[in-house]
């Protein structure tokens, strides 16, 4: 195919400044030693970056941020593993329904979802209590896992398999010792995948989380619509920095644009 | 050998998804079950939550001026974020597509990777650019014309929505270009057809699908959006998501707040059924 002409490659330029904009500002602002949000064009400081660490209600939704995406990641994982297995390689009555169940809050806004979690909360008398906000995360991020291992699954060649079964190995060996590994890149990207998603996870979180189980997202939104300080540029810049080693380690274990691309499709 | 069938091949399906089955019937169809229940229910701001059946919260939500300017900003905002998107998004998959091989993948991460950061982050980048003495408005200053409001304003919005939804149209549209087949662009540009033919009559009308599935994504997103609108509309600027956020946590009218929820439900419900049934009838035209 033909390659781009000077416009598309200056529409294009655009488009990448337009997306990388936001990003680079905050990154920048990060490191001002001004008291203002400002460019660090007078020097550079690591002021705000210190500046977090004294701030303990910071520190401590960092630690439920991550505590909370290891553990949605790994439940999600528990679900969405023998889920796909079923769903990919099996035919049963109400495998249909099943996908769609399972994949349904990529459809359903997760603003109503945080409200209808926050309803059912109530209604146990359970709302501060972690181990269900865990819950709720792996509700929201299982359909990314699920998709993964789906592609994994279905993408897989079954002639390995076969042969396996055919020199008399039994249904759980073959699953341990051929199955398993080949369909392994998936379950990481999907776990991987699953972890960013809830680390980063905003919506329905606000509804769901309590002053005691606050999560970064949460408690950078909440510091954002009241005062403006470049701490928040900081903490977003170490936010990007963990997104973007995830996405580094995601890249070497699945390859980043599948993942990328396979979002919607 | 293993205990013979242990588990009979037809209940194996049914036991890998039960986790899965109880997950989602407790934690998606019980709450949502829950919360239509709750719309139907009264409220008092002395007295509180009353248990009953009554449709006065939607009649005030669809009676109610206050709530129409509300809903008509939301949707106003999708629309011309959708539009943006498709003005923006498709052009940049079809450039995208057409890359050599290193570059394709370094620009679709590039394109595709604030996919990966906390909506949060996007939405304080952008109030950084876009605030009195921001980087915009600083540019401006510095080139002598005067500063510009641009936060809490609608068109901060727009923007900041645009940014966070263009992966969204992006990937719908790189996967039907993924599906061309080049043999019959190719066998228009040799029977003398010009490049911009070949893109109006050859590509546009296969790229089509994709475009309308990245809108209605796009679309159903944006309306929903909670975090931008939050961040970049300021207290004045209300759309569906915040004032359900108000609703709830705000004046605690739950009720109020969980038929606005489930009127923000069906609306998706719709969009995604309609690109259903117009997808189906594309088809069976073209398929006779």
């Amino acid at each position: 195919m033909r390659n781009n002409g000077p416009v598309s490659l200056i529409f294009h330029a655009l488009i990448v400044a337009f997306v990388l904009a936001p990003l680079l500002v905050v990154c920048l602002v990060a490191f001002t030693p001004e008291d203002t949000l400002s460019l660090p064009t007078h020097g550079v400081s690591l002021r705000w970056f210190k500046a977090i660490f004294e701030h303990p209600d910071f520190v401590q939704s960092f630690y439920n941020s991550l505590l909370l995406a290891l553990l949605s990641a790994t439940l999600s994982l528990c679900v969405a593993l023998p889920a796909g297995l079923a769903i990919g390689r099996l035919s049963f009555a109400g495998r249909d329904f099943l996908n769609a169940l399972f994949l349904s809050p990529l459809i359903i806004p997760t603003l109503v979802l945080g409200v209808a979690l926050m309803r059912l909360f109530a209604s146990m008398g359970v709302s501060g209590s972690f181990g269900w906000l865990v819950v709720a995360h792996v509700v929201v991020i299982s359909p990314y896992v699920l998709r993964l291992v789906l592609a994994a699954v279905v993408g897989m060649d079954k002639s390995a398999e076969h042969a396996a079964q055919s020199l008399g190995a039994g249904p759980w060996t073959v699953f341990r010792r051929i199955t398993l590994p080949m369909i392994l890149p998936g379950i990481t990207g999907g776990w991987l995948l699953a972890f960013i998603n809830s680390f980063d996870e905003l919506t329905m979180s606000i509804f769901v989380t309590t002053p005691a189980t606050v999560t970064l997202p949460v408690r950078m939104y909440m510091y954002a619509t009241e005062s403006i300080d470049p701490m928040m540029a900081s903490v977003s810049a170490l936010m990007i920095l963990i997104t973007g080693v995830a996405m580094l380690i995601l890249d070497r274990v699945y390859g980043l644009d599948k993942v990328l691309i396979g979002q919607q499709g | 050998m293993a205990k013979p069938n242990a588990l009979s091949s037809a209940s194996l399906p049914y036991l890998l998804t039960a986790p899965g089955v109880i997950l989602f019937f407790t934690m998606v169809l019980a709450p949502l079950l829950l919360t239509l229940l709750l719309s139907f229910y009264g409220f008092d701001s002395i007295a509180g939550i009353k248990a009953g059946f009554s449709l006065s919260n939607y009649w005030l939500v669809f009676s109610d001026e206050y709530f129409h300017s509300i809903f008509l900003r939301t949707f106003w905002v999708a629309g011309l974020t959708t539009l943006i998107c498709i003005l923006l998004g498709a052009p940049e998959a079809y450039v995208l597509s057409r890359m050599a091989k290193p570059w394709r993948s370094i620009f679709l991460i590039v394109i595709l990777g604030p996919l990966l950061v906390s909506v949060v982050v996007r939405a304080f980048g952008w109030s950084m650019l876009l605030s009195a003495n921001g980087l915009i408005n600083s540019t401006l200053v510095w080139l002598g014309f005067a500063p510009f409001k641009l936060l809490y304003t609608t068109g901060a919005i727009v923007v900041a929505l645009v940014h966070v939804m263009l992966p969204f149209m992006v990937i719908p549209v790189w996967t039907s270009l993924q599906r061309l087949d080049p043999t019959v662009a190719q066998a228009a540009l040799s029977l003398n057809a010009s490049p911009s033919t070949v893109l109006r009559r050859i590509v546009l009308p296969q790229v089509l699908p994709g475009i309308l599935s990245g809108s209605l994504i796009v679309f159903g997103l944006s309306a929903s959006a909670f975090a931008i609108p939050g961040l970049l509309g300021g207290r004045r600027l209300k759309v569906v998501a915040t004032t359900v956020y108000d609703e709830f946590l705000g004046s605690l009218n739950w009720p109020l707040g969980a038929s606005i929820a489930i009127i923000l439900l069906l609306a998706n419900l719709l969009i995604m059924l309609s690109y259903n049934r117009i997808l189906e009838r594309k088809y069976s035209r073209t398929l006779g």
